[in-house]
């Protein structure tokens, strides 16, 4: 199956995962998968939502036990060994969810679990001079006496992968790290993985994404329903031939369309009902605070007409959040209007902007967009509930039977409509809330990270969802840390910085080169 | 609609029309579920009576014999078990309720006291003679209403103002058993005691009306009704809009709220609700034992109904059984108190307890990962 490395057995592998078994009740998460990465390379596990690349980390890490195989860690058999083992080891692992602590510092996060003291007292001096150093050395720029909870999603990632260096780790797992990431802190990344490379350190990648694949990885192993599929070298390899090991078909690569944009190819769907219909979603000099009282969304203004896809883009915590929520009904605006329509929406409880047409993806699939516990059929009527109730009784046979619909045209994995959604990988839960919110009866669609941690054969379906439901004539407000998403689905593109709308511009006039300076605040001038 | 993501390899979807309705094996792993621990906890409260026993110098086998003897094995003390599983079926559903919805009712104890206050006053007002057919439906709403009204302004206080319900329970607990001790000793006492005068309208039934060996026993109607409020329970919180409404408030909040939910509005109902069922509790003693209200009559059953609702797992069914379970152990003290301290069942009660605790499925799951 896969081993099909040079044999000359010079020195061990530095991991050597052969066969292993992972179930979870009925659900079989790993059935014979299989990883080898020599010491001193990046190697990227790639694979579909659900195959099983979380899983077989988690064994590799000590999370969990395997069922069935060999675990092989420098030479040495490590079979089932537990966290505390693997920390020893030196294999550190940084989760996709983070795992810190919002009210302790930098370097007392980093320090957690291995505290210096002097005498009874911690040593935090000491701790912020070691994060200091540590971070200098590896290029992870940090304020090692900041608190977490004041820290962007990129910094505390950063934090992540120090934690983990600090407590001697030699090989490195990363977990989606770029799910959070803007552009140029994507590209910081990479810069540092390079450096703890060239330290002899290794790094084993799980990602979706298979331009950071050709970027960053020396050898990529690719994953399917649970086995290992194929092995390969970066370097003889193309996207193409990864996507369609992962899916097992050929796909059309939804980093395919910037490419193409790149090569003057002009993006044709224009709205063509939009300026007769008129905006649907209609906001106005909308001004919301964030939970500490202070101002988020700063006077945005903006209209998405019938037929339309308005992008915005923007660096995450940028007000982002907090303008979906307003427009959701989740957090009260201070001031302004939000008409969908000729319906004000601006006073309206989430429910009734439901019922007048508008429907939400939100952002945080697992605060809110999934009940965890609730099963695949109950979280597909959550929010619509009342569509599905007789008098006071949930109509059991009407949910199940939207259940089995759902499932079958969303191909959400396993295919069982008691199994709780927590049980799902991270793809499949997402199709839930897509399959959902775009099946609701509605003619104003937010999709805020619409494909976020979600696989290439997904997103696809996603998009294409999103552009069918456009060219049906409904308005579409798309909200993405993904500035090719952005670019590959929208009509127009604007940029949110500092709580304002900066940019709106044409699709044929945005690109990369031309957003990039609004999303870090380098221009200003809102666009027309 | 053919779906973008097919592959050969996908398997087919399910095709039964039934899919929310569990089938055999997964029924029985919930079954298992909500059983399990609070058969584990009792095996593991044997053992430490055993050592419990062995140190009073007696011999195990003797104890449990006579607790036995004392509880499920004769009429008598089988009714008695009755009777006390009826107030803790009560208080445990109240506690469960509010759980499910993520709050955490400490005031069942004054909850079942406004209770039954209610009903022996409503008791004390009616004239006598009227069928019960009419008067039942009278007393369920007052004693529902007084319960109600206890436990829903805790709920009323965290959704308008966000205080915890766990202080305010508490507080409310003294503010209500004071206030009715008040209400008791200074105006509707009977000279020389801590009661009402008794009900001349009748009360329910006992057992031992259509049953003679229950003879003397206070079990009586009200375990049917108490049965009857699990099922409703459980129908209400897995069948109902508003019960699936109260569960998605009580395991996420903000997803709830995504979906349409008013979390404040939900809080104050369950916790009305939740104080509601505690209060129909008082009838078993107020209606169905003394026929007058007693100042502190139920003194503990509130707060066991804590630990019925965990032992039970927040299921109807587990709280029903557990409530078996606590009934018969608080009975069975009284049986072997003439060998061993009263005491030694309320430290076996203890171990039930934190043995149930200790076997919960995510608990289980992590001893299961470390044990590999």
């Amino acid at each position: 199956m896969t081993g099909a490395t040079s044999g000359a057995a010079t020195s061990p592998a530095a991991i050597r995962l052969t066969d292993i078994h992972k179930s979870f009740g009925p659900v079989q998460a790993n059935r014979g998968a299989a990883l080898e990465v020599a010491r001193g390379e990046i190697h990227a596990l790639v694979g579909e939502n659900g195959a099983g690349k979380s899983t077989l980390m988690r064994v590799l890490s000590g999370m969990y036990a395997p069922e069935q195989g060999r675990m092989e860690v420098e030479g040495r058999d490590v079979t089932g060994w537990s966290t505390a083992d693997a920390i020893d080891a030196g294999v550190g692992m940084v989760h996709q969810h983070f795992m810190l602590v919002p009210t302790l510092t930098v370097a007392e996060n980093v320090m957690l679990g291995r505290e210096l003291t002097s005498g009874l007292q911690l040593d935090r001096t000491r701790a912020e001079r070691d994060v200091t150093e540590l971070s200098r050395t590896t290029g992870l720029a940090v304020h090692a006496d900041r608190r977490v909870a004041d820290l962007s999603v990129g910094e505390a990632q950063r934090v992540e992968i120090l934690k983990t260096l600090y407590r001697g780790a030699r090989m490195l797992i990363l977990d989606e790290p770029t799910a959070v990431l803007s552009p140029p802190e994507i590209e910081e990344l990479w810069q540092v993985l390079r450096g703890i490379r060239a330290r002899g350190e290794t790094i084993v990648l799980i990602t979706h994404k298979l331009d950071e694949v050709m970027e960053i990885s020396d050898t990529i192993t690719v994953m399917r329903h649970g086995r290992t599929v194929d092995r390969l070298k970066t370097a003889n390899t193309t996207p193409a031939e990864i996507a369609k090991a992962m899916v097992g078909r050929d796909v059309q690569l939804a980093m395919n369309y910037l490419a193409e944009d790149r090569g003057e190819t002009q993006s044709e769907a224009q709205p063509t009902a939009a300026a007769v219909t008129g905006p649907l979603l209609d906001v106005h000099d909308l001004v919301v605070l964030d939970s500490r009282k202070l101002t988020a969304v700063n006077g945005v203004s903006f209209r998405v007409n019938a037929g339309e896809i308005l992008g915005i883009a923007g660096v995450e915590g940028n007000g982002q959040t907090e303008l979906l929520e307003a427009l959701a009904g989740l957090r009260a605006a201070r001031s302004g209007s939000v008409r969908l329509g000729k319906r004000e929406l601006t006073t309206l409880d989430v429910k009734a902007r439901g019922d007048a047409g508008l429907s939400h993806i939100p952002e945080d699939r697992h605060a809110r967009g999934l009940i965890l516990d609730y099963s695949i059929a109950e979280n597909l009527i959550l929010g619509q509930q009342h569509r599905f109730t007789r008098g006071v009784r949930i109509d059991q046979e009407h949910v199940a039977e939207n259940a089995v619909r759902q499932i079958r045209e969303f191909d959400i994995r396993p295919p069982d409509p008691r199994q709780a959604a927590r049980a799902l990988s991270g793809g499949n839960q997402q199709k839930i809330v897509i399959a959902r919110e775009m099946s609701r009866a509605f003619q104003v669609l937010l999709a805020a990270q619409p494909t976020r941690g979600v696989d290439v054969g997904a997103i696809e379906f996603i998009h294409a969802r999103l552009r069918d439901a456009r060219d049906a004539g409904k308005a579409i407000l798309l909200v993405s840390a993904d500035l090719a998403e952005i670019l590959a689905l929208s009509d127009r593109v604007g940029v949110m910085y500092g709580g304002k709308l900066v940019a709106v511009l044409p699709r044929a006039q945005a690109n990369e080169e031309i957003l990039g300076p609004y999303m870090t605040g380098a221009a200003t001038e809102p666009a027309a | 609609m053919t779906s973008a993501t097919e592959t050969q390899t996908t398997p087919p979807p399910q095709t039964t029309t039934n899919v929310l309705r569990t089938d055999g094996s997964a029924r029985w792993a919930a079954l298992e579920e909500a059983v399990l621990p609070g058969i584990v906890g009792l095996l593991v409260a044997a053992i430490v009576g055993d050592f419990l026993i062995l140190s009073f110098g007696q011999s195990p086998g003797t104890v449990y014999r006579l607790l036995f003897e004392g509880t499920w094995g004769n009429a008598y003390g089988f009714g008695q078990v009755l009777y006390k599983t009826t107030t803790l079926t009560f208080t445990g559903l109240a506690v469960a309720v509010g759980l499910r919805a993520g709050l955490f009712n400490i005031g069942a104890e004054s909850q079942l006291a406004a209770g039954g206050f209610m009903a022996a006053v409503v008791g004390l007002a009616l004239p006598p003679g009227l069928p019960s057919l009419l008067t039942l439906p009278v007393y369920l709403v007052a004693a529902a209403l007084g319960g109600g009204i206890v436990g829903g302004i805790p709920g009323i206080l965290k959704a308008k103002f966000g205080a915890h319900e766990v202080i305010t329970t508490i507080m409310l607990n003294f503010i209500v058993l004071a206030l009715l001790n008040y209400i008791v000793a200074e105006h509707l006492k009977v000279p020389g005691s801590l009661h009402t005068s008794e009900i001349h309208g009748g009360g329910l039934p006992r057992l031992s009306n259509y049953i003679g060996g229950f003879h003397g026993s206070a079990a009586n109607v009200v375990i049917f009704i108490a049965l009857a409020v699990a099922l409703a329970t459980g129908w209400f919180l897995f069948r109902t809009r508003r019960g699936f409404e109260l569960r998605a408030v009580g395991l996420q909040p903000e997803a709830a709220e995504y979906g349409g939910v008013n979390v404040g509005s939900v809080w104050w109902r369950a916790m009305a609700l939740s104080g509601a069922i505690a209060g129909l509790g008082g009838l078993n003693f107020v209606l169905g034992y003394k026929l007058y209200y007693e100042d502190a009559f139920a003194s503990g059953a509130g707060f066991l109904g804590i630990a019925v609702a965990i032992v039970g797992r927040n299921h109807p069914l587990g709280v029903v059984l557990a409530a078996l379970v606590f009934a018969t152990i608080s009975q069975g003290g009284l049986a072997v108190n003439a060998v061993v301290p009263k005491q030694m069942v309320d430290v076996l009660q203890a171990v039930v307890i934190i043995a149930v605790a200790a076997s919960v499925p995510e608990v289980r799951r992590m001893l299961r990962r470390g044990a590999r």
